[in-house]
């Protein structure tokens, strides 16, 4: 694969004297055979949709097995009051998180970034970042790139499945993809992204996939929120000038190792895990008698 | 795999295995079609029979057999818009395929002419599908290109025929399969191609001697 790795990344960008984002897209009109325009309209395309999204939750919608919803209104009432514990900003970002796993759960549209079950990660903490720091959509776009950027080299190397990696390779993989673009957004460097990656993937290894009734609710939703928070820490960590002892690559290829050594009950399969504690498996049992 | 299946799909929840693979399903079997569909079979295997109806995989393969796409709204309302269009379909526990993918679906369909089609098709995750089956010959084709599907009796010659038509039509072929269930007996092509195949080149294969029946899948809408 021509983009197999970070370092395969940060060399380009080093060596042509380009950004992340750069290669990112350059790689993307090779691969697609279409223009820089044209990749870049459909990644507007892709900002647009998450920002409709969001602006769309409905609070009063329930998921199919009515365990979910109206969280993301609590979630704005509360930091509506000023008491959140971790400030405004990332009161925006945990809401904004919640409310998208809401919205996937109750058969909404939203972006796969990397799948439907952690689609909340990416846009909670781009629109976010973009309203509080006043960020144009092309910025936030280039930002996409440093972020699907990641996500190949992710999918390439380790994977972005939860039947195959456990819920590191779907929230893990998202976090590590939205700290490297925060990274990029707050003027970091290349480097700094990748190491962003490290930090959030590496605080995040060895999540497991144990939906309850192998649906996307539960735990799935509040992980965005997990996800979304420790994408702002790493980048935090990264702008900071800490590294990962680890390098990014290797971070990853350990992420492919855990999901390959991971017993296949915590793989997507509902049989370990939360989806078998006693709790789990009466909602489990109330469900297949619907 | 390009950036936009990292970033991306657009596409109505919950799961993309689950239910923006299915849709495409749908869709695919229904393009693959030709024609409005009268009534549809679907059998369920592995995880789509587990915890399809929690995913919304049901409501997800009958929007596509509508023509709906992924990012549908309309999706979670399928059955609904199906009884209005006059579309019957039954789901069915599946059995007999030997070693199913975890999420595959068996699809019977019969169009409004009467015409028939069998499709087995998997969801690999991410939203992103293999057709394995088509009337019962294997297959191996994702969808992403316009695909012609040919089944015709195993004699020299219908290779050369379904080709040099394309060549004409300079049509590039960008992955090709044959497969037969035994020698002399069925067989079947697949060739995947970067154009699209103008309509009266697909008309003129279906008359040829010894092809039984000519399938396309076209990309424009």
């Amino acid at each position: 694969m021509e983009l197999g790795s970070l370092d395969v990344i940060l060399k380009k960008a080093e060596e042509q004297n380009k950004q992340f984002w750069e290669i990112i897209l350059e790689h993307d009109c090779r691969e697609r055979q279409t223009s820089r325009e044209d990749s870049f309209s459909t990644m507007l395309t892709m900002y647009e949709a998450m920002k409709n999204a969001d602006n769309s939750y409905d609070k009063n919608r329930r998921s199919s097995s009515l365990l979910v919803g109206g969280d993301g209104a609590k979630l704005h009432d509360y930091i509506a009051r000023g008491s959140c514990v971790s400030g405004t900003f990332m009161g925006e970002v945990m809401e904004r998180a919640i409310k998208m796993g809401e919205s996937n759960a109750c058969m909404r549209r939203i972006v796969a970034a990397p799948t439907a079950g952690s689609c909340g990660v990416l846009p909670a903490v781009l629109i976010t970042c973009q309203k509080h720091f006043q960020l144009s959509d092309q910025k936030i776009a280039e930002a996409l790139y440093v972020a699907s950027g990641i996500g190949m080299v992710i999918a390439g190397r380790a994977s972005i499945s939860g039947a195959e990696g456990g819920c590191q390779a779907e929230i893990g993989s998202a976090s590590a993809m939205a700290a490297g673009a925060v990274a990029y957004l707050k003027g970091g460097s290349s480097y700094m992204s990748a190491h962003a990656c490290a930090i959030a993937l590496k605080n995040l290894l060895g999540l497991t996939c144990d939906p309850v009734a192998g649906l996307v609710e539960i735990p799935c939703i509040k992980r965005n929120v997990i996800g979304a928070v420790n994408a702002i820490s790493s980048a935090d960590l990264a702008l900071a000038g800490i590294e990962s002892r680890i390098p990014p690559d290797e971070v990853i290829d350990a992420m492919g190792e855990i999901g390959r050594i991971m017993p296949k009950e915590l793989k997507e399969t509902g049989k370990g895990g939360l989806a078998v504690t006693p709790t789990g498996k009466k909602i489990t049992d109330k469900l297949h008698k619907l | 795999m390009n950036i936009f299946d990292i970033v991306g799909p657009i596409m109505v929840g919950p799961s993309s295995s689950h239910t923006a693979g299915a849709v495409r399903i749908g869709y695919i079997s229904h393009k693959l079609m030709g024609e409005p569909i009268q009534s549809a079979d679907l059998f369920l295997y592995g995880s789509f029979l587990a915890t399809g109806k929690g995913h919304g995989t049901d409501r997800a393969l009958v929007a596509g057999l509508l023509g709906m796409k992924e990012d549908n709204l309309n999706i979670p309302n399928s059955f609904e818009i199906a009884e209005e269009k006059q579309l019957k379909f039954s789901f069915y526990n599946g059995k007999g395929l030997r070693n199913p993918h975890p999420n595959t679906v068996k699809i019977q369909l019969i169009g409004i002419s009467g015409r028939k089609l069998e499709v087995v098709a998997e969801s690999l995750g991410g939203g992103r599908i293999k057709i394995c089956q088509i009337d019962g010959l294997d297959t191996n084709f994702t969808g992403n290109y316009p695909t012609l599907i040919v089944h015709n009796l195993d004699q020299p010659g219908h290779v050369t025929e379904v080709t040099s038509m394309l060549g004409h039509k300079s049509v590039n072929i960008a992955a090709m399969q044959l497969y037969r269930d035994g020698r002399g007996g069925n067989a079947v092509m697949v060739i995947e191609c970067d154009q699209e195949i103008p309509l009266e080149s697909i008309k003129w294969l279906e008359h040829l001697e010894g092809i039984a029946k000519v399938t396309y899948l076209s990309l424009e809408d």
